[in-house]
């Protein structure tokens, strides 16, 4: 059967626009609720939305109105004054509000109130219970989303920090109807294989920035007590610096953010090579100073031992001795030099007495051959032959 | 499984308490000398490890039977 009147979506909220239109409440209404994911657009027109335990609004504010009043802030109880119209792009029904007054306290705040009031009476958040952390941790639990910034923020900070850390993830849901059951099951099973298969120094329990609803989770009993019920140090690192929940309360420590949380679970491994490289230094430092002791040691024993023995003695006679001898080399090298000087002059003399040297000034010897030198004429005859020595040889002549 | 290098804290630890014996005197020159040998490798260690971590992360997965088990999970360095 064909259909009579078929009409376009633009039509029908068009015609559901008209109706809340000639509705005398929803053109004029005052609204009790909390205000969450607050936004303020570059036009400067204001979205956020307005809850309570039953349900929840959207909510437009005009810049116009926006700037004549405070603006609510997240997390805010309010009463806003407006009226209940249809966004027709949507098919969305919006609260356009014109005014907002602080409205009390809000239920969210409320419950939020009563629970931390119920754990801390149970002594959860005291003092004595909060455990502290291993100076160099070997193996962490995280448990967070596995597709969340939150995780990537952990994991790039250990791994600049602290890379010899090992990571064990328990993915969980972080926000949601499943995230309270999923983050007490994540902290379970991380507790399990730190009891069955490696020790873990601590779980960092993390989310990142979002609104209040966004990180209900945190606020729920059933983790607060999975925490408190945790066997390992827990760390949270949940939202922004300004956000508390309930389970940073019961926590053993509470970082501000997901990374703050991966920076106080672990050294810096720069600082961690420092101190590895001073205590080499006092090793070297104290092992130089036993070396020197021993040293000084053994010089002062060589030296008492020396004193002490008949070496002694004897190197003393050898002292003597060495002295002896060298006085006798030098009393030697006197007299040689005295007995060299001496015998230079009498070669001198000698040297005057040649007989050789005459014969060169035209001098000659005169000998009978039986080789007496001819000194008087008593001892030549005529006819004798004799030998007549001059400078360069020898000849014959005769007597006349 | 492999044999596993020796835990950071492990030789961290040991590092401490031998430089500790070495600085509390009363040792035969033969006993400092080996403290201080003992000292400086395990600084080289330390320094080793130090230079050379690279972060590992393994994903927890509980099994149908109740068991765990795990996997190493390294989807976070992607897009870096």
């Amino acid at each position: 059967m064909p259909p009579t009147t078929v009409y376009t979506i633009s039509q029908i909220n068009t015609y559901i626009k008209g109706l809340f239109a000639t509705d005398e409440l929803l053109g004029d209404v005052w609204l009790s609720g909390e205000v969450s994911n607050f936004k303020q657009a570059a036009s400067g027109h204001c979205y956020f939305t307005l809850k309570d335990a039953g349900g929840s609004i959207r909510a437009v504010m005009w810049r116009t109105q926006a700037m004549t009043m405070r603006l609510p802030r997240e997390g805010d109880a309010v009463v806003a004054h407006g009226y209940v119209s249809v966004y027709e792009p949507r098919g969305d029904y919006q609260f356009y509000v014109d005014s907002v007054e602080p409205g009390g306290v809000g239920w969210l705040w409320q419950e939020f109130q009563r629970l931390k009031a119920r754990l801390e009476a149970e002594g959860l958040f005291a003092a004595e219970r909060k455990r502290s952390l291993a100076e160099r941790p070997r193996r962490l639990g995280v448990a967070t989303s596995a597709s969340g910034a939150a995780l990537r923020d952990i994991l790039r900070t250990l791994a600049i920090r602290f890379p010899l850390v090992e990571v064990v993830l328990a993915p969980t849901p972080v926000q949601g109807d499943e995230a309270p059951g999923g983050i007490e099951a994540a902290l379970g099973l991380l507790n399990r294989w730190s009891a069955e298969i490696g020790r873990l120094d601590a779980i960092i329990l993390a989310r990142g920035g979002g609104s209040i609803e966004e990180l209900w989770a945190f606020n729920d009993e059933h983790v607060a007590r999975a925490i408190a019920a945790s066997a390992v140090l827990v760390i949270t690192g949940v939202g922004h610096e300004t956000d508390f929940t309930i389970a940073d309360f019961v926590a053993d420590l509470r970082a501000p953010t997901p990374t703050g949380a991966a920076l106080v679970a672990v050294p810096d491994a720069r600082e961690l090579a420092s101190q590895v490289a001073a205590l080499r230094a006092r090793a070297q430092l104290q092992a130089g100073g036993r070396l020197a002791a021993a040293q000084d040691d053994l010089d002062a024993l060589k030296a008492r031992l020396a004193r002490l023995s008949p070496q002694a003695e004897v190197a003393l006679d050898r002292q003597r001795l060495d002295d002896l001898v060298r006085r006798a080399q030098l009393a030697l090298r006197n007299r040689l030099g005295t007995l060299r000087g001496r015998l230079q002059g009498q070669k001198l003399f000698l040297a005057g007495l040649d007989p050789t040297a005459v014969l060169g000034r035209g001098y000659a010897i005169v000998s009978t051959p039986a080789g007496l030198i001819v000194t008087s004429t008593t001892q030549v005859a005529a006819g004798d032959l004799l030998h007549v020595r001059v400078a360069d040889g020898t000849f014959e002549a005769g007597a006349k | 499984m492999s044999t596993e290098p020796r835990p950071f804290e492990e030789i961290y630890g040991e590092l401490e308490e031998t430089v500790r014996r070495l600085e509390s005197g009363d040792l035969t020159l033969a006993e400092s000398l080996a403290l201080f040998e003992r000292a400086t490798a395990l600084a080289e260690q330390a320094n080793g490890l130090l230079d050379q971590a690279e972060l590992r992360v393994r994903q927890l997965i509980a099994q149908p039977d109740g068991s765990l088990a795990s996997q190493d999970f390294d989807g976070w360095q992607a897009g870096r």
